[in-house]
């Protein structure tokens, strides 16, 4: 393991791609890697791209890397997540279907990831993998999620700059409303913007956007509200607010791309002079502290319980002779024995 | 902690459009539990061989109806070598004149499904294969 570890930081990429799958498994020994490999951490720029099922998610990541490879020198990761088959267990990955025009580039490095039964759009061991590609050096980390409904938003808590992707005639006028997702995005993106309805699209997005960045804001420090449109007006004022832009782009022919990629690297120098990317960095450590901690735990504790007691106390649950409340007291306190 | 998935990547190299049949290998081998990463029409043995490395692939099936197949199978091979990754192992379905086969398992192909195979076969053999030695 400890040769693997040297092979990825020299940058070899079967040993990336072997310690993928280690840390994919939550074997031992990616554990051990990730643990060798964390205090190279921390200087990748993940950036998260989210919305709904055929909004054009995976076109988009593979416009936003061609750019990026054509017009900067940075290295790009991109992980996509499909969903596992509740039933089955098994899952076809798709997305590399639409970024073929990738291959053959040094400088990228696609990685599909099945979701494995974990609900939020990304997987388990998504951050973990986030790790490993970072150690790795690669400049930005692209990190596409399922196709997310409207709760899903672990993403924002992974990634440095969250996309918000949606695309004309989607139902907006209720999407908008339930708002949970969209609430998460630093930038906002229509693709598909060649397609009817676009403008319903936008008033929507712009309606939501007013709601969750309140209209007074906006107006002390942009004059009129449809100047947020514009990411340099943000930019420009000294007060340190992101107002997430709003891009369109139509990824089948790059349209808007360019647009987008230069907002995105404005969402980065936003958080680093506002200080915003170190308070990120933080909650982001922390969520996964506490989902280590949680793991441990509980781990900890089902090794320790038999399994007799616990089937045990759930018959009696089931029976409706304990409530779930009662029985955790009891488990925790071992009174089951 | 998690169970060792079998992962599987479904290419179709080659210029012909008929992606029917890969597509069907790749259901069946997702309601087998496996996860497939699936690359679609019209791919070169180089990107095949660098998705299958970037996806740590355990196998990979090629759907070839071309009759290609004597050049772009030992190419795939000879990439995935030079890759460092000799314990993938390679299936081949499509048409495949039955002459070919012997000179195909020679070259490291370790299936080869003609029209009518049973998904539950290929889905068997592929499981029995990358069973056998636990990738490392």
């Amino acid at each position: 393991m400890k040769n693997l570890v040297e092979a990825l930081l020299a940058g070899d990429r079967l040993a990336l791609t072997r310690l993928l799958t280690q840390v994919e498994n939550g074997t031992q020994d990616g554990r051990t890697a990730l643990t060798e490999l964390f205090q190279h951490t921390g200087n990748a720029h993940l950036v998260g791209v989210t919305g709904a099922p055929g909004v054009g998610k995976s076109s988009l990541v593979n416009q936003l890397a061609l750019h990026f490879r054509k017009h900067t020198n940075k290295t790009i990761a991109i992980i996509a997540v499909d969903p596992t088959s509740p039933f089955t267990g098994g899952a076809v990955l798709g997305d590399r279907v639409r970024m073929r025009n990738l291959a053959g580039d040094d400088g990228v490095f696609i990685r599909s990831m099945a979701s494995r039964g974990t609900l939020g759009g990304l997987a388990h061991a998504t951050s973990a993998m986030v790790q490993v590609f970072d150690a790795a050096g690669f400049d930005i980390i692209l990190i596409e999620t399922v196709g997310a409904g409207q709760a899903e938003v672990d993403i924002a808590r992974l990634a440095h700059t969250t996309l918000v992707v949606d695309a004309p005639g989607m139902g907006d006028d209720i999407q908008a409303i339930k708002a949970g997702i969209l609430e998460i995005a630093d930038i906002l993106v229509i693709n598909k913007a060649d397609h009817p309805g676009l403008e319903n699209t936008e008033r929507a997005l712009r309606g939501m956007l007013e709601m969750a960045h309140p209209i007074k804001h906006i107006f002390q420090h942009h004059g009129k509200f449809e100047i947020a449109e514009s990411p340099s007006d943000v930019q420009d004022n000294t007060s340190q607010i992101w107002i997430p832009p709003i891009q369109k782009t139509i990824a089948n022919d790059g349209t808007g791309i360019p647009e987008l990629a230069e907002s995105i690297e404005r969402h980065a120098t936003y958080l680093e002079s506002s200080g915003d990317w170190r308070l990120r960095e933080r909650s982001r450590l922390e969520t996964e502290l506490d989902a280590l901690i949680q793991d441990t735990l509980i781990n900890q504790f089902r090794s320790k319980l038999p399994e007799e007691a616990y089937d045990r106390v759930l018959a009696r649950i089931l029976e409706r002779k304990l409530s779930p409340w009662e029985a955790v007291e009891t488990l925790m306190n071992g009174r089951h024995k | 902690m998690t169970e060792k998935k079998i992962r599987v990547l479904v290419a179709k190299p080659g210029l012909d459009g008929h992606d029917r049949g890969a597509k069907v290998v790749a259901r069946a081998l997702r309601d087998a539990g496996m996860e497939v990463i699936y690359t679609g029409l019209r791919q070169t043995p180089e990107m095949i061989a660098e998705a299958a490395l970037q996806e740590d692939v355990d196998a990979v099936g090629l759907s070839i109806l071309s009759g290609a197949h004597m050049a772009l199978a030992p190419r795939i091979l000879e990439l995935l070598d030079a890759n460092g990754q000799s314990n993938v192992k390679v299936f081949l379905g499509g048409i495949i004149p039955d002459e070919d086969v012997p000179q195909l398992k020679t070259m490291g192909i370790t299936g080869i499904y003609g029209p009518g195979t049973s998904t539950e076969d290929i889905v068997r053999e592929i499981r029995a294969a990358v069973l056998v030695e636990p990738a490392v």
